[in-house]
């Protein structure tokens, strides 16, 4: 029994990790998803007891920074969990098999574990012509829309499968769509970035197995825990802000000084994430305090919102650098153009109008409508 | 002495909560603009001080936040008085959904922007171009209180803003929400241009005292013009 369906903690004990180490993952855990002191034991019994969740991972149109950024998790239990003994029973970059063995691998899983089983996606999916990304002579919309049939949820890692990210930008070739407007019928989980935050993806497996079922989201699908607040709002240069403090270049005073990357297109104040927070690589910074302006990699269409050193976005159709500023101030300068016209006319045309002085009664011509 | 002795007679065309409302909200979309182009372009006259010692921008974004407040209810209250006040200010003069209000429409284009007559509208209110514009501007109105309330529901916890947190997600996220708030705010600064310029305009054509109208509340309109609004038919009702 103990060899078939191990649970994650026997799994843990078998690899040598300590009793002490697996609690601080839950503490940690706990922490990340804003649950209360006795959601640890929670988290706790859930690994000891439930067996291992069936997953399988998918690449599709991606760059593979969203593995990449998981195996970099501040816990290097997470890691082992999801990489190693989480049954990962299909990862097209990690498995040691390939070709049918590895084609056999994800429909034994469909097979075994239908409606249990977790669907995780990297990348966005081609529609304009499906044969843009194709894994063993079948297109991705076609492996994907088999594989969540009888699926518990999808994962949509990353902004590609969240949101289509850089292949989805303007003009789009491949027509790439996000996993959520592809499938339909299963709860999607939107975990937004590029990549997205190795402890927030880790938090994100940790609450699907803790408490079976899919996390609160907000209204772009992303769990709640994690990008219900606004970079800007959790930003430690906030105070530079509200006191109108502003790096002008990257190398003046103010850059030294930490001042607010705002002026230099920080899109912080439109990017709900954790970075302030969670931050990256074990905690250690992250764009801003590195001093770099976010970019807003967890928002959709991010990349036709650039250029990512300008506040304000171009506004497509009127070449580049156009803001809605420059627009405005041409259009106003065109409407005082047009009205001195118009008064100048005005004068001319209507000048009987303006000098007459009606002898008596009413001589003003009026039309009937 | 020029003068002249056109019989007119004194309406009152704009109520007092009607001249209220419009100054609330010419204050507003004042405040509104400048305090919103500051917040999306701030000039950087702060240098090598600590943040502590100030909070002027935070200000700004306040007084942005509060003026968006007074905006929305006092929008609110004129759609209210729509359906309350009296025949100038009622909804249907804003809505041209009768052909003679298109046909005045194209009167007004004829007479007053293209110029090619010399004859006067019989509009005692707005004329029917004049009302379709504002109707437009009601829209742009909406659209800025949705956007605005939108993203600025992520950071309160207050019941009215939170009726807003749809509107992000609807509309993709909040870099296509600020952009749109950003773009309409020009439309309320042309809308500004154009609006005080015409009021000279009318006022120096027509005579009928319009400028004034929006303080005191009454026009100065042609006997016969009265006359003919008195007259007409049920079928066209504006004012």
């Amino acid at each position: 029994m103990e060899n078939q369906h191990p649970s994650f903690y026997e799994e843990l004990r078998g690899k040598g990790v300590s009793r002490r180490d697996f609690l601080k993952f839950c503490t940690t855990m706990a922490a990340f998803l804003g649950l209360e002191a006795s959601g640890v034991s929670q988290i706790a019994k859930a690994f000891e007891t439930k067996p291992r969740l069936p997953v399988i991972w998918f690449h599709f149109q991606e760059c593979t920074c969203c593995s990449e950024s998981f195996i970099r998790a501040s816990h290097p239990i997470v890691a082992d969990i999801v990489l190693n003994k989480i049954s990962l029973d299909y990862q097209e970059t990690l498995m040691a098999a390939s070709g049918t063995p590895a084609e056999d691998a994800y429909k034994a899983v469909m097979a075994k574990y239908p409606g249990e089983y977790i669907v995780m996606v990297e990348g966005s999916i081609p529609t304009e012509n499906e044969a843009y990304c194709c894994i063993g002579g079948r297109s991705a919309l076609q492996i994907l829309q088999e594989a969540v049939k009888n699926c518990k949820a999808v994962v949509a890692w990353g902004n590609c499968a969240s949101a289509g990210c850089v292949q989805a930008a303007s003009p789009n070739p491949t027509g790439a769509k996000p996993v959520h407007k592809v499938i339909s019928g299963k709860p999607v989980i939107n975990v937004q970035g590029c990549p997205p935050i190795a402890d927030v993806m880790a938090g994100v497996v940790v609450h699907l197995l803790t408490f079976d079922r899919i996390p609160q989201l907000d209204g772009m699908g992303r769990p709640k825990a994690f990008y219900s607040r606004r970079v800007h709002d959790t930003c430690y240069r906030r105070a530079n802000f509200d006191a109108g403090l502003f790096v002008e270049s990257f190398d003046d005073e103010g850059a030294k000084r930490g001042y607010c990357l705002y002026k230099m297109g920080c899109k912080g104040p439109v990017t709900y994430n954790s970075c302030g927070i969670i931050k990256w690589n074990d905690g250690i910074s992250y764009p801003i305090q590195s001093g770099h302006p976010c970019i807003g990699c967890a928002e959709e269409g991010f990349w036709d919102n650039g250029p990512f050193y300008k506040h304000l976005p171009e506004v497509a159709g009127f070449g580049i650098e156009t803001t809605a500023d420059k627009i405005g101030i041409g259009l106003g300068a065109a409407t005082v153009a047009g009205m001195a016209a118009h008064a100048i006319v005005t004068n001319v045309r209507k000048h009987k109008e303006i000098v007459n002085e009606p002898e008596e009664g009413s001589k003003v011509e009026t039309t009937k409508v | 002495m020029r003068n002249r002795s056109v019989p007119l007679r004194e309406v009152h065309v704009w109520e007092l909560p009607v001249r209220i409302y419009h100054w609330i909200n010419a204050l507003c979309i004042v405040t509104l603009c400048v305090t919103g182009y500051i917040i999306g372009d701030p000039p950087a006259f702060m240098k090598g001080t600590e943040a502590s010692f100030n909070y002027w921008f935070g200000t700004v974004r306040f007084i942005h936040f509060v003026t968006a407040f007074v905006f929305f209810f006092n929008f609110i209250f004129r759609i209210y008085w729509g359906f309350t006040g009296n025949e100038f200010s009622r909804w249907y003069n804003f809505i041209p959904l009768k052909r003679c209000q298109w046909k005045e429409m194209l009167e007004v284009i004829k007479v007053d922007v293209l110029q090619l007559t010399n004859k006067k509208i019989d509009s005692i209110g707005h004329n029917s171009l004049a009302s379709f514009i504002y109707f437009i501007t009601f829209l742009i109105f909406l659209l800025q209180c949705l956007t605005g309330f939108g993203m600025y529901s992520a950071m309160s916890s207050a019941f009215l803003p939170k009726l807003f947190a749809w509107v992000v997600p609807f509309l993709g996220g909040d870099m296509q929400v600020r952009q749109i708030h950003h773009l309409l705010m020009w439309a309320f600064i042309l809308f500004a241009i154009v609006h005080v310029y015409l009021v000279f305009y009318h006022d120096y054509i027509e005579r009928r005292g319009v400028t004034s109208s929006m303080i005191g509340g009454w026009k100065f309109i042609e006997e016969d013009v009265i006359e003919r609004h008195d007259n007409r038919s049920e079928e066209c009702p504006k004012g």
